[in-house]
């Protein structure tokens, strides 16, 4: 194994595989807990009024009479001929639900990202620069704040208190038709697409709160790693020479020391990816962001089957995918790392 | 024996001495800890908050049932019955209502008070499970992972099933578990057990794996000492700090977790005392009555950030690495004069 581009193809190959057992058990695991913890999924599905013979006869259109074993290979067997299925409850189509919902949560993800990146760094610079002294400690109180503030109580606090007093809008009141209904459905995108300019500010104001919101718990994520590589390099030689021909304290952190103590930034923010998706269920609820988070709590709660299998689905690959993103990252901008 | 006792003493050697020889070794022990304290204001904190939540926590669960048994009615440490309606509606926090009251006339303080022990020891309780289950599994991945023996296939079947779990983000599955089994205190509970153990795994799994081709290890095995023994005093013996500091920071991360799937609507029903069901019962009450919303919020911020400061400081107490890359750094970004001084300190 080495650092050429034919290890690397064969590296990214052998974790895609990898993804195929994973997504299996995904499927199992969500597949016999929604279906043996529910008792009567068809009350909900037929709707309160639904008459005895309404229910019966849902049950046996979806086949819940069935050993769960015939359940299980016709969902699965429906799936693997390219057919997500539909909302038993009205009978929307998971994949069309999910494709357009995917970028509305992607451009959310980001957002956030982009929040983290440019308000988390600098601060675990600062932070490391300072170490052990009063930046520091406020460096410190400020991510473990955001570490401990759950995520719907900022969200809340955000939507209820500081939107409507600062001017945000913290609902999905777009002041555009149709907004996540362009080529993209990414709110931004589809308003830069159709040049509409009110309507990218418009979009750009409706992402502030939601990102913020999702970004202030891996705000404190960011910061920290960014304090732990820079203590690391700090200390090192190249670091001294640099003090010591006399460059700027900015050159010498941000350009000689941040850069190497990047790499492991970098790989952290692929690996929160799975914390972000997790939080977008509560962020997207909140602030009515038309995302895979929302549809996911939809799916949950009204028992649509087929969605939340769906939603588990793309969440897992939405994890692995970027773990492998993550680490091909490092490995690019780490000469050191081999691929295997 | 008594004669080399005093003749390391001196001849003055009197109780009082020897308490004194006795107060210099526990100083000797206690060094780093007070180092790091010092070092760190904020870790001291952290170690108060948790000292002073566990026995709150630990008092409003047992008073009552102790003087249920000793004088026969309970005596609740909430200062109003948590659930007890009452016709003061809606009020500002007071002497009379340290936190306000709700629309019901619940004493909001009371029911922060009295959900502090379902929510800690749901954090201690499932993430030291999670630690006991997924150290254990992470344990036998570890060590026992020789290709082609028993070992390495269950290690195998082990690791692939934990990967399956690792891909979910764990608040999803827990809260299609949640959902699916109903609202309820217990199935949340259950939800969330069942998601947490997996990091666990993965984290043990590679401690080990970094510990047992050490030298000393192998040294050991040179030496003819069992393999059982070499997993209990080489092995696991270096896998308790990682471990436990990893534990404290997660007892944090399982609180909010927990209480985000009662904040959904679908963990803690409403009439129990929980943090994230209060949050989810008062969150449209958050302009007109903050108390109501703030007061359990404050409660889970406080704790959580305990638990992090707590574990933050272990970490650099237990991890000889950490205490010298921050002293390293100080010395690095100080000038001369102030190197020396750090040194000192």
């Amino acid at each position: 194994m080495g650092r050429n581009k034919s290890d690397l193809i064969v590296f990214v190959g052998k974790r895609l595989l990898q993804l195929l057992p994973v997504v299996l058990g995904v499927i199992v695991i969500t597949f016999f807990f929604t279906h043996v913890a529910v008792q009567n999924p068809c009350a909900v599905w037929a709707g309160a009024h639904a008459t005895a013979d309404q229910v019966q006869a849902c049950i046996l259109r979806f086949g819940l009479n069935r050993p769960l074993t015939d359940q299980f290979w016709r969902y699965l067997t429906t799936l693997l001929s390219g057919d997500w299925g539909a909302n038993p409850r009205g009978g929307v189509p998971v994949l069309l639900s999910i494709s357009s919902a995917f970028p509305a949560t992607l451009e959310l993800v980001l957002a956030s990202l982009f929040i983290m990146t440019v308000i988390g760094i600098p601060l675990g610079v600062v932070a490391a620069n300072g170490a052990g002294r009063w930046a520091d400690h406020l460096v410190r109180v400020f991510y473990l704040s955001g570490w401990a503030t759950p995520t719907y109580l900022g969200a809340v606090v955000l939507a209820i208190a500081v939107g409507p007093a600062i001017g945000l809008p913290t609902k999905g009141d777009f002041t555009t038709k149709p907004p996540f209904y362009g080529p993209t459905h990414m709110s931004v995108l589809d308003a830069l697409w159709a040049l509409d300019f009110p309507a990218v500010g418009d979009a750009l104001l409706h992402l502030v709160l939601p990102a913020s919101a999702l970004a202030l718990l891996n705000l404190g994520i960011a910061t920290r790693m960014t304090r732990t590589s820079m203590l690391e390099v700090l200390p090192l030689d190249f670091v001294k020479t640099a003090r010591m021909k006399g460059l700027s304290d900015f050159v010498v952190l941000y350009k000689h020391a941040l850069r190497n103590s990047l790499i492991s930034t970098v790989t952290i923010l692929g690996i929160t990816a799975g914390v972000l998706l997790s939080g977008t269920v509560v962020i997207e609820t909140i602030f009515q962001w038309p995302g895979i988070g929302a549809y996911a709590y939809d799916a949950i709660t009204g028992y649509n089957f087929p969605g939340t299998i769906a939603v588990v689905i793309v969440f897992a690959v939405a994890v692995v995918i970027s773990n492998l993103l993550s680490d091909v990252l490092y490995g690019i901008l780490d000469p050191r790392v081999e691929w295997r | 024996m008594a004669s080399a006792t005093d003749s390391e003493l001196g001849v003055d050697a009197t109780p009082w001495t020897l308490l004194r020889g006795k107060a210099s070794h526990l100083r000797e022990i206690l060094r780093p800890f007070i180092r790091v304290l010092r070092a760190n204001p904020l870790t001291l904190i952290g170690f108060i908050l948790v000292v002073i939540i566990s026995t709150t926590a630990l008092l409003v669960a047992i008073v009552p049932v102790i003087s249920q048994v000793v004088l026969g009615h309970p005596v609740l440490l909430t200062p109003y019955d948590p659930n007890g309606i009452s016709t003061d509606y809606s009020q500002a926090p007071s002497l009379k209502h340290l936190l306000g009251t709700d629309k019901l006339g619940l004493d909001i303080f009371s029911r922060v008070l009295a959900a502090l022990p379902l929510d800690l020891a749901i954090g201690v309780g499932i993430a030291g499970f999670a630690l006991l289950l997924g150290g254990g599994l992470g344990l036998v991945a570890g060590y026992w992972d020789k290709p082609r023996t028993l070992g390495g296939v269950i290690s195998a079947v082990i690791l692939r099933v934990t990967d399956v779990f690792l891909a979910f983000p764990s608040l999803v599955l827990a809260l299609a578990i949640a959902a699916s089994l109903g609202r309820g205190t217990g199935p949340s509970i259950l939800a969330v057990l069942l998601t947490w153990w997996p990091y666990y795994v993965r984290l043990t799994r590679g401690e080990v794996l970094a510990v047992k081709h050490r030298p000393y290890v192998v040294a050991a095995r040179a030496a003819g000492v069992s393999e059982v023994r070499i997993l209990f005093r080489h092995v696991l013996r270096n896998l308790i700090e990682p471990l436990l500091v990893y534990y404290t920071l997660d007892i944090g991360t399982v609180i909010i977790t927990f209480s985000t799937i009662s904040f959904v609507g679908i963990g803690v029903p409403l009439d129990v005392s929980e943090w994230g069901t209060m949050v989810e019962a008062y969150e449209q009450l958050l302009l007109t009555h903050p108390w109501t919303v703030l007061a359990p919020g404050a409660a889970i911020f406080i704790t959580v950030l305990a638990f992090s400061l707590f574990g933050d400081g272990l970490r650099d107490i237990l991890d000889p690495r950490s205490r010298r890359t921050l002293v390293q750094a100080v010395a690095a970004t100080t000038l001369p004069g102030q190197v020396a001084g750090a040194a000192e300190a």
